[in-house]
């Protein structure tokens, strides 16, 4: 057979003919590559260079483990601040003498010494003050120094009247409170905090034994459990005495003033329930401008009425801020770590170069590639986000083992954290993703 | 007998910046089922542009390509790529292996984009195809423990195992020493006895030689079409582009 030379030329029979426009008889049905195969892909590739992986991980994981843990710890304190607030309950008020907002040189907050007794009677009538469930008036605050035998100690002094052991909810380990006859009868007698009894009396059994406070003898009649908490006044180190016999025998030298009545230094009402505080802080505020002949209009008052609510709510305010702020920088730290994963992805394409190329010379449709790719992406922010949850969860069990604070990891910051790594995986893998899928088979198959 | 290759009049134009590169100036051939074909010419005569174009990574800027039945030239991008899966065996000069998958591993990856394929049946016919080209031992190897023409060979059954309509070899034996280069050249003659269509791009006339029929391509334009018959020895076709060029 004797073809040599000749030109192909195809007999125009052999050519079916075709317009541009008539729908190309596609034999090329799509299947493509399953979900699942993408991912498999996606992990043997990251399985073959672990130590890349896991240092790409690297940044995701220190991210969310911060996030967890700072916000978890900053949670716990938020609770322990809050439970020590509320310890005595949260629908309290407490009045207390001069005005927050006086002018002039009225001297520190609470100094004002405008309350006395008959407000604090005043205030416990039930046709005044419906919504008080029981009125506490507490005096002096005065420290002095107890003598006890050899042991002597510093120690706050309260007066107070038997609905302060209701109020703060203190409960006795030894003995009883101060009695309403105790206070009638302006006795000498004292009940002291946890710390006081076991400082004073070492080997125990203070009840019945005698002390001294300037100058007067004292008869221990009940010893406090410990309470605890702290900051605020803890009742465990300070020691209390019936309100007349502070006002008239140990602070008498500043008790009498301008109403004619003994003073005191604040006055802790509980309200009936939550609802009824703003109900109690009116009637109270009627009853104590009406004794105070304040005018209804004009003069501010020259008390002032402290809602425990918003002392609770000022704290949380304020650790809550803290909580985020730190949370903030914790997630700075998962954004960084997200660029880390796109550069190193970038790299990652740029190597792969060759076997991107070929794996489309081999049928992969950019669809294909960039599932990978970003597959790839989302494993290492998304293992990133889980080891880091992990390790979180462990510095908060160990911050809860020290005892410093009781850290509590929320769910939804977990949910959270998690989340946003996935998402910033998601988001740092597409350009390197869609770089990958974008490259010619032709160009990438050259590529050294 | 319907053709698997089918050109017409195909030309390629690269633009770079403002120059206009004609890179194939108008080609025309038809390639039959069960032939063997070498596609010859220096560098810079257009040959890896046609071979990219028979390739289908890339398309032409004008003429026609009819590739088992299909219009290349007016696929897009995706059905490009599922035409390169299904009616074309790739064989590059580099291998192209993956180095971290085993040589099963390696043969089955176009089974994974053809998709709709169970693991066990790529598993097996990636078995198969590796048997065919005399690796039956090999198959749980990494690229590494292989020789070159055994690292060729795994890539040979890689464009055997989706059972193209056409074998596409860029420089087979680029990277071999001459005895692998004749292993891997029998090896494609039993191939192509056994009715498989081979196109096989080269610049070698040795190489050449064991295809039964040569396509010169020069200045992007087809120079001579040599069949075995009369075209016995290279010489021949030395004189035949020579010819061709005066």
């Amino acid at each position: 057979m004797l073809t040599a030379d000749r030109t192909i030329t195809v007999p125009a029979e052999n050519v079916p003919a075709r317009t541009e426009d008539e729908p190309v008889d596609i034999v090329l049905e799509e299947q493509g590559i399953s979900l699942g195969e993408s991912m498999r892909l996606a992990f043997s590739s990251l399985m073959a260079n672990k130590l890349r992986t896991i240092l790409t991980s690297l940044g995701v994981i220190i991210g969310v483990m911060a996030v967890i843990a700072l916000l978890a710890i900053g949670k716990g304190s938020q609770d322990a601040i809050a439970a020590s607030i509320t310890k005595n309950g949260s629908n309290m008020l407490t009045v207390r003498g001069g005005a927050a907002n006086a002018g002039g040189a009225r001297g520190q907050f609470g100094s004002g010494q405008t309350l006395t007794i008959q407000d604090a009677q005043a205030i416990s009538d039930p046709s005044n003050v419906p919504a008080a469930l029981l009125v506490s008036p507490e005096s002096g605050g005065g420290g002095a120094q107890l003598v006890a035998g050899s042991q002597n100690l510093g120690a706050r002094i309260t007066g107070a009247e038997p609905t302060y052991q209701q109020i703060h909810n203190l409960s006795l380990a030894d003995g009883e409170f101060v009695t309403d006859a105790e206070v009638t009868s302006i006795d000498n007698v004292v009940v002291l905090g946890a710390n006081v009894a076991t400082t004073l009396y070492p080997g125990g059994g203070a009840v019945g034994q005698s002390l001294r406070i300037r100058g007067q003898t004292f008869r221990v009649v009940g010893v406090l459990n410990a309470q605890g908490g702290s900051g605020f006044g803890s009742t465990d180190d300070g020691v209390l005495v019936p309100i007349s016999t502070a006002q008239r025998k140990l602070f008498g030298d500043r008790a009498i003033t301008g109403g004619g009545g003994l003073l005191v230094s604040s006055i802790v009402v509980q309200a009936r329930d939550a609802n009824s505080i703003n109900a109690a802080l009116d009637q109270i505020s009627t009853v104590l401008r009406d004794r105070h002949q304040l005018p209804a209009n004009g003069a501010s008052d020259d008390f002032s009425i402290i809602n425990q609510q918003d002392i609770l709510n000022t704290a949380v305010q304020s650790t809550k801020v803290l909580t985020l702020f730190l949370g903030a920088i914790a997630a700075i730290s998962l954004l960084v770590g997200g660029i880390g994963i796109m550069n190193i992805m970038l790299v990652s394409v740029r190597e792969r170069t060759r076997e991107i190329g070929l794996r489309k010379a081999l049928g992969a449709r950019e669809k294909d590639i960039l599932t990978q790719f970003l597959i790839e992406a989302l494993s290492l922010s998304t293992a990133g986000g889980l080891i880091g949850c992990l390790l979180g969860m462990l510095i908060a069990v160990g911050v809860n083992l020290s005892g410093i604070v009781q850290a509590s990891v929320a769910p939804l910051s977990v949910v959270m954290s998690i989340g946003f790594a996935m998402a910033v995986g998601l988001f740092f893998g597409i350009e390197p993703a869609r770089r990958a899928a974008a490259l010619s088979p032709i160009v990438a198959l050259r590529y050294d | 007998m319907a053709a698997i290759i089918q050109v017409e009049d195909l030309k390629k134009v690269y633009q770079m910046g403002d120059v206009e590169v004609q890179a194939l100036r108008g080609v025309d051939f038809t390639i039959h089922p069960g032939e063997f074909v070498a596609i010859m010419g220096p560098s810079g005569s257009g040959k890896s542009t046609l071979m990219n174009l028979l390739g289908c990574l890339d398309t032409p800027t004008s003429g026609r390509y009819l590739l088992d039945g299909v219009p290349v030239e007016r696929l897009d991008k995706n059905q490009l790529a599922v035409a390169r899966n299904k009616k074309i065996g790739f064989v590059f000069q580099q291998f192209n292996l993956l180095p971290r998958s085993t040589a099963r591993e390696n043969v089955e990856l176009p089974l994974v984009y053809r998709g709709g394929i169970s693991t066990e049946e790529r598993q097996q016919r990636a078995a198969e195809a590796l048997e065919s080209v005399g690796l039956g031992d090999r198959m749980d190897h990494h690229p590494r423990e292989l020789s070159g023409g055994q690292q060729q060979r795994v890539a040979i059954a890689r464009g055997l195992v989706t059972r193209p309509a056409l074998l596409l070899a860029d420089e087979p034996t680029g990277n071999l020493d001459s005895h692998a280069s004749e292993e891997i050249m029998t090896l494609f003659k039993n191939l192509n006895e056994q009715g498989i269509t081979i196109v096989l791009v080269t610049h070698e006339p040795d190489i050449a030689d064991h295809a039964e029929r040569q396509l010169v391509i020069r200045d992007g334009q087809l120079a001579s079409d040599i069949r075995r018959s009369e075209a016995s020895d290279s010489h021949r076709v030395k004189e035949e582009v020579a010819h061709a060029n005066s």
